[in-house]
């Protein structure tokens, strides 16, 4: 027998695997396929304080193993996510879910971070300072050590939820960020966001993303997460939840080892449904064959 | 949704640029008309959602156009490969409202979805009419098909090569009670301002997950903002925003 349990930021999870925000929902079309009990947990669709319908479409684009997307954050905001949306998720799933949650200012965040700490269904509050794909808010708060820290520290001064910043790979030195955000009081962090990324229809002489740009993400960025998870491991004692282009349960195992204490997948979701499932079947088979007994060991093994 | 492998037995080509291919499936009785399929291709990232033209038994029909690499893939696959799809997705059209006369207006790779729909309606008695347009002569398909179901079908294309020429919204009979429609964007407009009753007209879009998780194909409409791959991709024209 091995043991998946891991903790985050002192609550346990069944196993590491988290699907990332954005790429599932609330869960409910998953639920309609298999138990989404058997996640970790999960962190739902971006929230932010207003309703957002998010950017114009195409908001998709195909790319080499993986995908631009520039959806702006579309929901429903704070109030009807907490009045409609939690008790839906509460019959989906029985665990504490992540809430992700984006803003365009220091107070946007404060607002609507607050409103969610109340909910008893909430476990962790991710707190996603990286979006490509809003103007005047999202990524410009990542990219700034100074701008993190402040953010970092008005949250935390608000909330007794553990508060995780979710981190762009969009910046020279993830690693300042990711101290900026630990010096400010973060319980942890996860990267990565998505990569600014854009392409061009060779017939209309457009892009093909009425965004222009969007994030890229898949397994083509899988390699570029790995290092910054394990540069942000030398960096910070707090834990990291690390994501980009996990698709098997040896992604796990190696975004693991580079420092991660919790993994989250992403766009695979879209393409296999049930790619969480197939990967938290597959861990334990993948542990005994690379002579792992326990996750907890390997958490930053390669640093 | 479900997810299933299953065997190509037939690809072929309707004309220069569309497509014929059916796969044998152990769900295909359960797919309603207007729904789609999503299809995974070797070396690409994102599945692609095609319309299912018939669904008969164990066997699917999709008919496609080659517009870019996946459907250019896909017209290069042989009888007996493998096809990994997701299947049942979308609301598909509501045969509940269709009247004892509903017209049916298909333009381009718009006509497929509405074969099924006609043979079902064909199955519950309806008197069926349909009207397809097409650019040229050489492009149209499934003419034959639709009238062996019993359809009152008129043909029309833009240059005039072959029957009406003109456009779809040339060519409306004087009595309808409902209209199901699918084609391209610039046609479902002027079929919108067109019609005297009400309908069902089925949008495309560039989908990320083709189930509703991942937001990517979101329109706005009446009712609220609607996921076109998940709400959709039928809507009813009180819904549309034109």
């Amino acid at each position: 027998m091995v043991n998946t349990k891991v903790n985050l930021c002192g609550i346990e999870l069944d196993n590491p695997v988290i699907p990332a925000s954005g790429t599932f929902g609330y869960g409910y079309e998953f639920a309609e396929i298999y138990d989404i009990n058997m996640l970790g947990t999960f962190s739902f669709k971006g929230t932010t304080r207003e309703p957002r319908l998010g950017n114009p479409t195409p908001r998709i684009a195909e790319a080499s193993s993986g995908m631009l997307n520039a959806v702006g954050l579309q929901n429903p905001g704070v109030e009807k996510v907490i009045s409609e949306e939690l008790p839906k998720m509460r019959k989906v799933f029985h665990k504490k879910v992540m809430a992700n949650v984006s803003g365009f200012s220091v107070e946007d965040y404060v607002y609507t971070c607050s409103k969610l700490d109340q909910c008893g269904k909430v476990g962790w509050l991710e707190v996603n300072i990286s979006c490509p794909n809003v103007h005047g808010g999202g990524m410009s708060f990542g990219t700034s050590p100074k701008a993190a820290f402040e953010v970092t520290e008005a949250v935390k001064r608000a909330v007794k939820k553990p508060v995780i910043i979710k981190l762009s790979p969009n910046v020279t030195d993830i690693a300042e960020i990711a101290r900026a955000c630990e010096d400010a009081g973060a319980d942890g962090i996860s990267l990565i966001n998505t990569l600014l990324a854009m392409r061009i229809d060779i017939k209309s002489r457009r892009p093909l993303l009425k965004n222009v740009t969007g994030g890229l993400s898949g397994p083509a960025v899988f390699p570029v997460a790995v290092r910054m998870v394990y540069q942000c491991k030398k960096a910070v004692k707090i834990p990291i939840v690390g994501m980009g282009g996990v698709s098997s349960a040896e992604d796990v195992l190696e975004m693991m080892l580079a420092g991660a204490t919790a993994v989250e997948v992403g766009a695979e979701n879209l393409v296999e449904p049930t790619a969480c499932k197939n990967i938290i079947e597959a861990l334990p088979g993948a542990m005994e064959k690379y002579g792992i007994k326990d996750l907890r060991e390997i958490i930053g093994a390669a640093c | 949704m479900i997810r299933e492998v299953c065997e190509i037995i037939s690809n072929e080509g309707l004309t220069e640029s569309v497509f014929k291919m059916t796969l044998r499936l152990g769900s295909a009785g359960a797919l309603k008309p207007g729904q789609f399929v999503n299809i995974k291709l070797d070396g690409l990232y994102l599945r692609r959602p095609i319309s299912v033209c018939d669904a008969e038994g164990d066997v699917l029909t999709l008919i496609y156009k080659v517009v870019g690499t996946g459907t250019e893939k896909m017209s290069k696959m042989i009888p007996g490969e493998k096809l990994d799809i997701l299947s049942g997705l979308g609301n598909g059209y509501d045969l509940e409202k269709s009247g004892d006369t509903p017209l049916l207006l298909g333009g381009g790779v718009g006509v497929p979805p509405l074969y099924l729909l006609a043979k079902k309606l064909r199955e519950s008695g309806k008197d069926v009419k349909v009207v397809m347009g097409f650019n040229t002569a050489g492009e149209i398909f499934y003419e034959k098909e639709f009238s062996a179901l019993g359809c009152g079908v008129t043909v029309t294309t833009a240059d005039g090569s072959y029957g009406k020429k003109g456009f779809v919204t040339d060519a409306l009979p004087e009595k309808y009670s409902y209209v199901y429609t699918c084609g391209p964007e610039p046609m479902l407009k002027a079929v919108f301002k067109a019609i005297k009753t009400s309908g069902q007209f089925s949008f495309e879009e560039r989908m990320g997950c083709g189930f509703g998780a991942c937001m990517g194909c979101t329109c706005e409409t009446v009712t609220g903002y609607k996921r076109i791959c998940r709400d959709g991709p039928v809507l009813s024209k009180e819904e549309i925003k034109w």
